[in-house]
């Protein structure tokens, strides 16, 4: 009774908006409640993020692939930075290496991809007006806004941003004597973590709401599709996970700026003995890799969900073994929270919790190979479509298979002695992570662009950009394999200096060279990008002729979505090319008493049955109306 | 029939749950996380050694003790409201807030309880960690005080009614949820201080 009360007011809420309401510019741009504004709003910031993460990886790549140089030319940019004698401060070095890691994994590859697509495609894939709580949902916006602007201050203040890696490993990061990113950097780091935590919450608490209670007739969750799969176990992840990294990062303020001692204990600096003790450091790299681990899916699961949905439309096939894909997801979720200590097999941890945890890693690699095996035998003789979106997404099952191989190896406690933090991890996440979800976020940008702005991307732009960007991608990441096996650790300002690595001279230009290049290339698409919103072609409604809810929107779909009723869900999203049909896909709102001829015999034996359900449906309405009038 | 009933079924409109409700029952998952992990914390540290031992103010007891009887309040100012009687609707959420109030307040010298026994928040983990539980756990109750103001504000403005009851649920859930968060805690420092 109460579910249907509600119900009926928020319909009568929304019309009320659709006939009356007129927005101007700042409910309109900036302080929006509309779920569609807000994901642009995510995108756009998560591409600032991305260019500023992107350049300080250029700076730290001169000054390993070009050790001698001299960075005289940057000082306009970097100031005190850079050393008299012209090189990179080693302070600085290492706050560099601590920001890009922290934007491109929270700013970059959880806001702006889960934060743009979750928002902008689940109302409009389930069938629903706009998420659960528009306010809610404004302020998941706005705290990772706020949280982005003290992170951006933290980059320009005199001790420097934080320096302790992304992980903020305590002791270094909790005591501000040990170095001068360990200062104030480090406390607005932490602000602006916890502000991010609220947004990451906030907006997942949403995001599984909605999916859960807001879906259209008919949208059972047997015809989801994938990509909202994926958008809904990763809120849970997120929900399950970010609390854990408050806990952590919660003690740590308290060491820092209380005198507690949770993590430290018996510590010198200058040989000065500090008060603490019966801390334990380990003890936080639990905290936070409960956290990080999950993390790691949180950042990929919304580029697989995409890659399904990109594949299945531009192969003209349904998705294959969409159930395994749904039962795999789901394995990962599960299993990306017993895995976190693989993270810290050598951080003195028992070697037997150590051997579980290898164990269960491991085991994580079977629901990941089902997931390349079905995207494989789905592209497998397909009419194959090669779309920017499409070639972005088989790009992202290619960096899964080559990122994910070398994860069997670090996933054992024993090579792990040798590899762990060395460039071969670096190598490893920056496939299987990085670049996979990179790719899965752009292949999102050029699918979705036609419904976010109503106009076509350029195709031509798009294929420079992507073969300049997957190239580059490998010539980056491939030869960084070769330094990790020899030993090199990661964060490391020089390793000229070492008798093992000072032949690995050649390779790290090479690597630098070509992530500049790289990221040359990502100026192709910002130009696209922004263009198209302006200039580009009109787009038609169903550009890819896809099954999805969203194509039957129009053009520019107002706060509300669809002009009248939600359309009806009839079948799931992937009949594609089905035998006998008139065209090679079924959109979704198709009833199947409207396709006789490409029916399956059960599908043809509930015809009779949603006949008779339509029929009744419309006897309400028609009796509805009656009595309005 | 049962086939078309079947089918039906699955192309209802799914709407489960009250989408506020369930918010709030996520929101509870995440503090139920927070709670967990700093819980877990404990137990890994405390397994390391170097543990202060020291015995639980007796205080405790009673703020337990004024929870549960507030959660009894509550469900009597709830049930009022299913029965439309305002004034014991009133009754019960006043009596409910100034139980909060006194919890909160026991909790205050719970920690004055602890400086007397020298277990401070600066010092060893074994007292900083029951620092963190209570205050972070009074701080989670502050919220739930203000939620029930809300509604005691709201039932005299004659807004809590049978027919209107989704706030006052959504107070009551979290109420009783922010007593069992505390008598966990409890337990658990029972357990295993």
């Amino acid at each position: 009774m109460a579910t249907a009360s509600v119900a009926s007011h928020s319909d009568a809420a929304h019309d009320h908006h659709d006939h009356e309401h007129h927005d101007n510019f700042i409910t309109k741009y900036i302080f929006s409640t509309d779920h569609k504004m807000i994901g642009k709003q995510f995108l756009v910031t998560g591409i600032f993020w991305a260019i500023i993460g992107g350049l300080l990886s250029l700076i730290f790549r001169l000054q390993l692939g070009f050790p001698d140089m001299s960075l005289e030319w940057l000082r306009p940019i970097l100031g005190g930075w850079i050393t008299p004698d012209g090189a990179l401060d080693p302070e600085f070095y290492l706050a560099l290496v601590t920001m890009h890691g922290t934007i491109m994994v929270f700013f970059v590859l959880t806001a702006g991809l889960s934060g743009t697509f979750s928002n902008f495609l689940i109302p409009l894939q389930i069938g629903a007006r706009d998420m659960a709580s528009g306010f809610m949902n404004m302020l998941s916006y706005w705290f990772f806004f706020v949280s982005g602007v003290i992170m951006f201050i933290s980059l320009f203040i005199e001790t420097g941003p934080a320096g302790g890696g992304w992980v903020v490993y305590p002791p270094l990061s909790a005591l501000e004597q040990a170095i001068p990113g360990s200062g104030l950097g480090m406390t607005l780091w932490l602000i602006a973590m916890t502000f991010f935590i609220a947004s990451s919450l906030l907006g997942g608490i949403n995001y599984i709401t909605t999916v859960i209670n807001l879906r259209t007739k008919g949208m059972s969750f047997s015809r989801l599709p994938l990509t909202i799969w994926a958008f809904f176990l990763t809120a849970v992840i997120g929900l399950l996970s970010f609390p854990v990294l408050f806990s952590a990062a919660l003690l740590l303020v308290f060491d820092r700026s209380f005198g507690t001692s949770f993590y430290l204990s018996d510590i010198y600096i200058g040989g000065e003995a500090l008060p603490n003790t019966g801390g334990s450091p380990v003890l936080y790299q639990h905290l936070f890799w409960f956290l990080g681990h999950p993390e790691v899916y949180i950042v990929l699961l919304p580029a697989l969900g995409i890659t399904s949905e990109v594949i299945a439309t531009n192969a003209r096939k349904p998705i294959f073994g969409y159930k395994a894909m749904i039962i795999s997801m789901l394995g990962i979720t599960i299993l990306s929270f017993v895995v976190w200590a693989h993270h810290m097999f050598v951080s003195g941890m028992n070697p037997f919790l150590g051997s579980i945890f290898m164990f269960l890693t491991l085991i994580i690699a079977i629901p990941s190979a089902v997931k390349v095996f079905n995207y494989l035998t789905t592209l497998w003789r397909g009419n194959l479509i090669f779309t920017p979106g499409m070639l972005f997404s088989i790009g992202l099952v290619s960096f899964f298979i080559s990122g994910g191989l070398t994860g069997i190896f670090l996933g054992n406690s024993a090579i792990d002695i040798q590899l762990h933090d060395t460039y071969f991890v670096v190598a490893h996440f920056h496939l299987v992570m990085g670049s996979a979800s990179f790719f899965g976020l752009m292949a999102g940008v050029y699918h979705w662009f036609p419904k976010m702005f109503g106009r076509m991307m350029d195709a031509r732009l798009g294929y420079i950009h992507f073969w300049a960007t997957f190239i580059g991608v490998y010539l980056v990441f491939f030869p960084m394999h070769y330094i990790g096996i020899a030993g090199f650790p990661r964060r490391y300002y020089s390793w000229t200096g070492f008798e093992f690595t000072n032949m690995y001279t050649d390779l790290n230009l090479f690597v630098s060279v070509a992530a500049i290049l790289t990221f040359a290339a990502q100026l192709i698409f910002l130009f696209n990008f922004f263009y198209s919103m302006y200039k580009g072609r009109v787009a038609t409604l169903n550009p890819w002729r896809s099954n999805t809810l969203e194509w039957t929107t129009p053009l520019h779909p107002q706060h509300g979505n669809w002009p009248g009723e939600i359309p009806s869900v009839y079948r799931w999203p992937y009949d594609y090319s089905k035998p006998g049909a008139a065209e090679d896909y079924i959109p979704q709102t198709v009833p199947l008493s409207a396709t006789p001829e490409s029916n399956l015999p059960h599908e043809q034996e509930l015809v009779k049955l949603e006949k008779e359900i339509i029929a009744d449906e419309e006897a309400v309405l028609v009796a509805n109306e009656s009595t309005n009038s | 029939m049962e086939e078309k009933y079947a089918y039906i079924e699955g192309a209802e409109q799914p709407i489960s749950m009250h989408p506020k409700k369930f918010a709030l029952w996520l929101f509870i998952v995440t503090v139920v996380m927070i709670f967990a992990s700093l819980t877990s914390a404990y137990i890994v540290r405390q397994a390391e050694g170097n543990w202060l031992e020291f015995e639980l103010p007796d205080i405790f007891y009673y703020t337990t003790g004024i929870i549960v009887l507030s959660s009894i309040t509550l469900h009597y100012a709830y049930y009022s409201a299913t029965k439309d009687e305002l004034s014991k609707v009133r009754l019960g959420m006043i009596l409910t807030s100034v139980l909060g109030f006194a919890f909160l307040i026991g909790q205050w010298y719970s920690w004055i309880a602890l400086i007397d026994r020298d277990v401070f928040f600066v010092g060893n983990p074994a007292g900083s960690f029951l620092y963190v539980f209570t205050g972070l756990h009074a701080l989670h109750l502050v919220s739930g005080v203000i939620f029930l103001i809300i509604v005691l504000i709201s039932s005299f403005r004659y807004k809590v009614h049978s027919k209107n009851l989704d706030t006052m649920e959504m107070c009551v859930t979290y109420w009783h949820f922010l007593g069992g968060l505390w008598i966990y805690l409890f337990m658990f420092l029972l357990l295993n201080h």
